[in-house]
């Protein structure tokens, strides 16, 4: 028999990396082997769960296992994050989405802000391993939240690390740093900047005067992750887009931020009103029975396995 | 068990109307509205077929089903052996007698229509599936012995599932790999727990695993395996591509990215397949419609599905915006006529021309053209022109776009030697349905566009007898 996707995807290890970001390496040998840097998987938790992207941060295609890095925003991002080693994912499907465009720029910046130095990190490595001259810039609100700086120094030229705080590294933003970089006429042929819409919007504008080509790493709500919904569309150069399977990285210069930020407060209410209840019952459910917690909150599904 | 009645009785009996849920109850919850024949009715709509030496109703079925003798068992109270005469000729007969247009096909070809009501042909094939599911005694065929060859089939739709089961009856190792995390294509994923309960297509399901077909969820090929994997590393001697005309087009009107404004596969994927309906219970959200205007944009049975949908999710008003009129409508009747009933109401004759929102980015209403029905077009339909001047603003917190789909190219695109036509299709022989790369078969709505369950079926039976063939003689 061939060993099918479908099988099992069961987590191996998992670690939290800064308050509320967690690593996961989940089995999942048919997407370990065919992963490219810049590809997501579509996850779903459990049986009355939805389904949402994450990146594939890194694989392990001899031990069948990929890597996803979490950062606990919502109610479904937060279950994950309650998972340990043992504990499974029901369904993982990819790799999906188009792998970065990696060619020899020249020097490139890559950016990452918060849990998007994550999703930075394996198309950082591909860009160095063909050659290109890595310049990373690692930001953080806070010292506690900068995460990768390890990986990303080992894969980089150079690597700066900012917080807006100022707790870790130099304070301020990561606009600041580029501007700072191009101004000292330092020679950048390129920039890949992944974090929050209004960072990627920023970078857009640092860039934009000095025509230096630049790619972000677009994040809107998707469902299905395969071109058959429309809902993941975006607004590229006034053109609709579908981001799971024409992106998710764009030219950061022709992308409508604007549309992109409104379109994705569009369950604003309900995701906090699932969160608020999600809070509610883990306070409750915290006792130390050794027993999976979305077994707890959802016993109509059964137990779960755990192997 | 029954006598047959003389010919002049059966034209006296009135065609039997499909026992329903009430129209204003079943608007609000997502029950199946037809609770379908008892014993009693199925056998008075039986007595009404003329028993034709011709039968014409069999022609008119896509996948000739034997109309007359499955009646005739019906009449017989042999209703196990009818269900499995229906079976020879069509492997999913709970669903069809649900969601066949019948109208345009057995019904419509049926010799009693000409003077009186055409027989009730769906609703008895119905009966005869719904009997056998109940009594649990759906006989399930043996397979042959194992052949030692390896089919895989793409997707999980109507076509998918028919060639699989097949196939599995000739002994061939059968692998089903689907995108999503569920089995079923459009029956799950499209057409709503109202029309065709979930359950059923599960059975269904759950009859091929036991015959053996072995299914994969979360795979998508073109993806996570190529079609050449498949045929080379992965040692499969065929492959069925069943995918599906599933991407969804939309309209190219200002404001289309509105938050609000939706594909019908969007909609009926989080209403459906996630379960936004039942938000205590399930984690997927879908725009409130609640106490709202929703407008769906089409008129065939996916803009019918979407209506009924909304208006279950609570929708104030629930409009049908058509362009042309309903007599040019594709929908069923059926459905027709049961979203007047429930209260939606039809804007034919209508275009959208922009999408209005405010500030925040959400939809707030939509411009209108009102269209006039002009000359007829290539489809025989008569086309409609805007009117001048008449554009009007009509108030809208959701609008669902339900105007077709077009091919999904990621098979397509990384199997470069199957070639495809200008829409993107898959070009498949007619007899055969293989394709131009050897060991390579596609059928169902990825070769004809979006067409019907049965058409899928149909297609998914051919495949299954030329990819027998091609196995035993390996000529291509
Ligand atoms: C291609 C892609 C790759 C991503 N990679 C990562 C990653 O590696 N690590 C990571 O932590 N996050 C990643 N994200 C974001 C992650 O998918 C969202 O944080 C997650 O879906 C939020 O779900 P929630 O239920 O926890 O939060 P919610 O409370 O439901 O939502 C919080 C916010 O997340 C966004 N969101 C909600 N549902 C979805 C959805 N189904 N799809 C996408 N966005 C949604 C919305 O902007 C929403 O306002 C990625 C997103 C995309 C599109
Ligand atoms: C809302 C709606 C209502 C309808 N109502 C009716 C009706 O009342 N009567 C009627 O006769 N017809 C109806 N139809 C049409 C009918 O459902 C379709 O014609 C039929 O389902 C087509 O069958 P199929 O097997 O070709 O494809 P589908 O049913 O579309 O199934 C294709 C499957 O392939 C999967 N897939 C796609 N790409 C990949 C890939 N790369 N890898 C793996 N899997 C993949 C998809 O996820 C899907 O599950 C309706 C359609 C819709 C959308
Ligand atoms: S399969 Fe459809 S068309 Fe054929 S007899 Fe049954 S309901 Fe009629
Ligand atoms: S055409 Fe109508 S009356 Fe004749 S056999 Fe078929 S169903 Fe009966
Ligand atoms: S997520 Fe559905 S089309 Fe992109």
């Amino acid at each position: 028999m061939n060993q099918l996707a479908t099988s099992m995807f069961s987590i191996v290890e998992a670690w939290f990396l800064a308050p509320d970001i967690k690593l996961l390496k989940i089995q999942a040998p048919l997407i370990a082997r065919k992963r490219k840097a810049g590809q997501f998987v579509i996850v779903r938790v459990h049986e009355h769960g939805e389904r949402i992207p994450l990146t594939i941060a890194d694989a392990d295609p001899g031990l069948g296992t990929i890597t996803i890095i979490v950062q606990g925003i919502g109610k479904t991002t937060r279950q994950v994050n309650l998972l340990n080693a043992g504990d499974a994912l029901l369904d993982v499907v990819g790799p999906l989405g188009n792998p970065s465009d990696i060619r020899l720029f020249g020097s490139v910046a890559v950016i990452g802000g918060g849990v998007g130095t994550a999703i930075a990190y394996p198309t950082a490595v591909a860009l160095k391993e063909v050659g290109n001259f890595v310049i990373s810039i690692v930001g953080a609100r806070s010292k506690e939240l900068v995460i990768m700086e390890e990986e990303m120094r080992a894969t980089s030229d150079e690597l700066f690390v900012v917080t807006d705080d100022g707790s870790y590294g130099r304070q301020g933003l990561v606009t600041d740093m580029l501007r700072e970089l191009i101004e000292a006429g330092r020679s950048i042929d390129h920039v890949l900047a992944i974090g929050p819409i209004p960072m990627m919007q920023a970078v857009a504008e640092v860039t934009r005067p000095h025509k230096i080509a630049t790619t972000v790493s677009l994040n809107p709500i998707m469902v299905d992750g395969t071109g058959m919904c429309g809902g993941c569309r975006v607004l590229v150069g006034n053109e609709s887009r579908f981001a799971c399977v024409e992106g998710p990285e764009f030219n950061a210069h022709a992308v409508d931020f604007r549309m992109l930020a409104q379109r994705n407060r569009l369950y604003r209410s309900q995701e906090q009103a699932a969160l608020k209840k999600f809070e509610n019952w883990l306070q409750y459910a915290l006792d130390p029975t050794p027993c999976c917690q979305l077994e707890k909150e959802h016993p109509e599904i059964g137990p779960r396995s755990h192997t | 068990m029954a006598e047959r009645l003389p010919p002049k009785e059966r034209t006296k009996i009135p065609r039997q109307a499909m026992p329903e849920r009430d129209a204003l109850e079943r608007a609000h919850n997502f029950c199946e509205v037809n609770s379908g024949f008892d014993l009693a009715l199925a056998e008075k709509e039986a007595q009404r077929c003329l028993a034709c030496a011709d039968p014409k109703c069999v022609h008119g079925c896509p996948v000739g089903v034997k109309v007359r003798e499955v009646v005739d068992l019906v009449i017989e109270g042999e209703y196990l052996k009818a269900a499995a005469k229906l079976r020879e000729d069509n492997v999913l007969p709970a669903v069809t007698g649900r969601v066949c247009p019948q109208e345009t096909q057995c019904e419509g070809a049926c010799i009693l229509g000409k003077r009186f009501a055409p027989l009730a042909i769906g609703h008895i094939e119905r009966f005869v599936a719904d009997y056998e599911r109940q009594t649990g005694e759906a006989g399930l065929p043996t397979p042959a012995p194992p052949t030692g060859k390896k089919v895989a089939i793409v997707g999980s739709g109507p076509a998918g599932l028919s060639c699989a089961g097949d196939l599995i009856l000739k002994g061939h190792h059968v692998t089903v790999f689907e995108a999503l995390h569920e089995i079923g294509g459009v029956l799950l994923y499209g057409i709503p727990e109202f029309r065709l309960p979930k359950d059923i297509v599960q059975t269904e399901v759950a009859n091929l695993g036991r015959m053996g077909v072995e299914f994969q969820t979360n795979v998508v090929i073109g993806k996570t395996i190529t079609v050449d994997e498949l045929l080379n590393e992965m040692g499969y001697d065929a492959v069925f591509v069943a995918t599906g005309a599933g991407l969804p087009k939309f309209m190219n009107i200002p404001g289309e990215h509105l938050g609000g404004v939706y594909s019908a596969n969007e909609f009926l994927t989080r209403v459906n397949l996630m379960k936004a309906y039942d938000a205590d219970h399930y984690d997927s959200p879908v725009y409130s419609c609640a106490n709202r205007n929703v407008a769906i944009i089409g008129g065939g049975n996916t803009a019918m599905d979407g209506v009924r949908s909304a208006l279950r999710l609570g929708a104030k008003n629930a409009y049908i915006i058509y362009r042309r009129s309903e007599a040019e409508m594709p929908a069923r009747v059926e459905e027709v006529h049961h979203a007047k009933d429930e209260g939606v109401q039809f804007m034919t004759l209508h275009n959208p021309v922009e999408f209005i929102g405010n500030d925040e980015g959400f939809l707030t209403g939509m411009r209108l053209q009102k269209m006039e029905l002009g000359a007829p077009d290539d489809s025989g339909r008569r086309r409609p022109v805007p009117m001048p001047g008449s554009e009007f603003l009509l108030p809208i917190d959701v609008a669902v776009i339900a105007i077709g789909t077009g091919a999904n190219p990621l098979v397509q695109s990384t199997t470069p030697d199957m070639q495809t036509n200008k829409w993107g299709y898959i070009v498949a022989d007619e007899a055969t349905l293989r394709t131009t790369k050897r060991g390579v078969f596609a059928g169902g709505d990825i070769v004809s566009g979006s067409a019907t369950v049965i058409l899928a079926m149909g297609a998914g039976r051919t495949a299954a007898r030329s990819i027998h063939e091609f196995l035993n003689t390996g000529v291509w």
